[in-house]
């Protein structure tokens, strides 16, 4: 596993085997690695282990954190990497050497499957550790069982005969348009839904958002962005 | 319908240089438009035995179902997803339930699964279901593209912000999913339906790919041999295999040749505004 040696000035203060889930690092003593100096923020910032990866959190800190001089927000650590916090450095060791390639090589490359609860097989690590160290960050933890929600959109169309008609776009895929003259599909994916040209008769220009034409990508839309397809205008709009 | 030539098949499923068995089963079948990639995982032989029962499910829930399916023509079945994408997702939980109930009465097979990505054309369409880390990427107008989203432990740190996408790829962690066929009685499909446009490109392959071969490479691979897709598929394996081959390695290449719209009314095609 990984660890961190501390040391100010070049001189080694002390090393920590990154053995939990979650340090906290700061000048106040109820931190797991506690560095009394003006520098230092009381609650400065966290090393998070997940499984055989460590990361790095600023805890908005006043002085800011530092990775090979770099400052950071959220870093995942990378041997050798050093990490300033005021005037101290705690440099982290990986000990990743040692996974020699080898005898290691063959599980280290196998695809297992991590899930809630307890250790399933010798060897994978258990969903809870790694649920622990990520809400220790704020964040969410992973629950596959929850589905994510569809976003959910509509179409207005704004000028010509058909003005005020409403289509919701809840279909996964839906084609507008008249074949021959124009026609687009919108595709509607988990992170939104995208526009796609897919085919234009002769002499009947490119369907366009916002005035400017759809090029050969899918393009995302935008909650208000106006497309013009085959002479008619449409809204499209971002329902919650 | 029979998509010969109008759609282009291509297969290759090779086990590596350290793996002792492959794992993997793919097929591709231009009666029904379907093309299968999974990767299966679990002690002794069972990885096999999982990814095999998945692909056949696949093929059978598909041919007995399909003709059914075209006959909706587009109108929006449950969920809002086309019958043909429908048709998909049930035969994914199909393989599922049979895969857990095998692994539940036969102690070898205990604990086995697999990952699986499955692409079904048809109408100039295609619907894309997965489960695990086994992918399909697009190229389309020179636009290198990774479709469907790991469900993967690294994918939920990325999403989290504990990654950069760059520093996933270096990252031990890799090979964990968080989902997968066969561990639970129900399984979470993800669905996507998209157009199929000329000069589309489609790889699925399974993560012995991907993890051993980067993804500008594999760009590269596919843009030099777009006009012979028989040689890109070798190429692609040939590279995982060169840059160490540790895990099994598939990939299945798709290329529409010409049109495969379904035959529509005329006077749906008349009065078509909105569909």
């Amino acid at each position: 596993m990984g660890k961190l040696i501390l040391t100010l000035d070049g001189q080694e203060l002390a090393q920590y085997e990154l053995e939990k889930e979650r340090y906290t690092i700061g000048r106040l003593a109820d931190n797991d690695i506690h560095i009394d100096n003006m520098a230092v923020s009381g609650h400065h910032a966290l090393i998070i282990n997940i499984l055989k990866d460590s990361f790095l959190e600023d805890l908005n800190s006043t002085n800011g954190t530092y990775v090979n001089g770099k400052l950071v927000k959220k870093h995942a650590l990378q041997e050798a990497d050093v990490i300033t916090i005021g005037r101290h450095a705690l440099k982290y060791v990986s000990g990743k050497a040692a996974a020699a390639p080898g005898g290691d090589a063959d599980d280290f490359e196998k695809t297992m499957i991590i899930r809630p609860g307890t250790k399933s097989q010798t060897g994978v690590p258990s969903m809870d550790s790694v649920n622990k160290a990520i809400s220790g960050a704020g964040g969410a933890p992973i629950d596959e069982s929850k589905a994510a929600g569809l976003p959910r959109a509509k179409l207005q169309v704004l000028s010509g005969g058909f003005a005020g008609k409403e289509l919701e776009l809840n279909k996964a895929l839906t084609t507008l348009g008249r074949p021959g003259v124009q026609v687009a599909a919108v595709t509607r994916r988990a992170d939104g839904f995208f526009v796609v040209h897919v085919e234009s008769g002769q002499g009947h220009g490119f369907p366009t958002v916002n005035g400017k034409e759809i090029g050969a990508q899918a393009q995302k839309l935008a909650d208000n962005d106006v497309i013009e397809l085959a002479g008619v205008k449409m809204g499209f709009y971002e329902m919650k | 319908m029979s998509y010969k030539g109008k759609l282009n098949f291509v297969g290759h499923s090779d086990k590596g240089m350290v793996r002792p068995n492959n794992e993997d089963s793919i097929s591709t079948d231009l009666e029904t438009g379907l093309v299968v990639v999974a990767d299966g995982m679990g002690g002794y032989k069972a990885g096999e035995v999982a990814s095999g029962i998945a692909v056949q499910t696949l093929n059978d829930f598909i041919a007995a179902g399909i003709k059914d399916a075209h006959k909706h023509q587009g109108a929006a079945a449950g969920d809002n997803f086309s019958a043909e994408s429908l048709l998909l997702k049930n035969a994914i939980l199909k393989a599922n339930d049979i895969i857990h109930q095998t692994a539940k009465s036969q102690p070898q097979c205990e604990g086995m699964g697999t990952t699986i990505v499955a692409c079904l054309f048809y109408n100039n369409r295609v619907s894309i279901a997965h489960v695990g880390d086994s992918r399909l990427y697009r190229i389309r107008h020179g636009q290198f593209e990774q479709v469907t989203t790991d469900h993967s432990l690294l994918q939920e740190l990325v999403a989290r912000g504990f990654y950069t996408p760059e520093e996933a790829r270096k990252s031990l962690n890799k090979n964990l999913v968080t989902r997968a066929l066969g561990i639970e009685p129900t399984v979470e499909v993800d669905v996507q339906e998209d157009v199929v446009m000329p000069g589309d490109i489609y790889l699925l392959c399974s993560d012995g790919l991907n993890d051993m071969v980067e993804d500008a490479d594999i760009y590269l691979t596919l843009k030099t041999f777009s006009a012979n897709l028989e040689t890109a598929a070798q190429q692609l394996v040939k590279l995982a295999c060169d840059n160490g081959g540790r895990d099994n390695v598939s990939v299945v290449l798709v290329q529409p040749i010409k049109s495969f719209e379904a035959q529509r009314g005329f006077f749906d095609r008349l009065t078509d505004w909105f569909s």
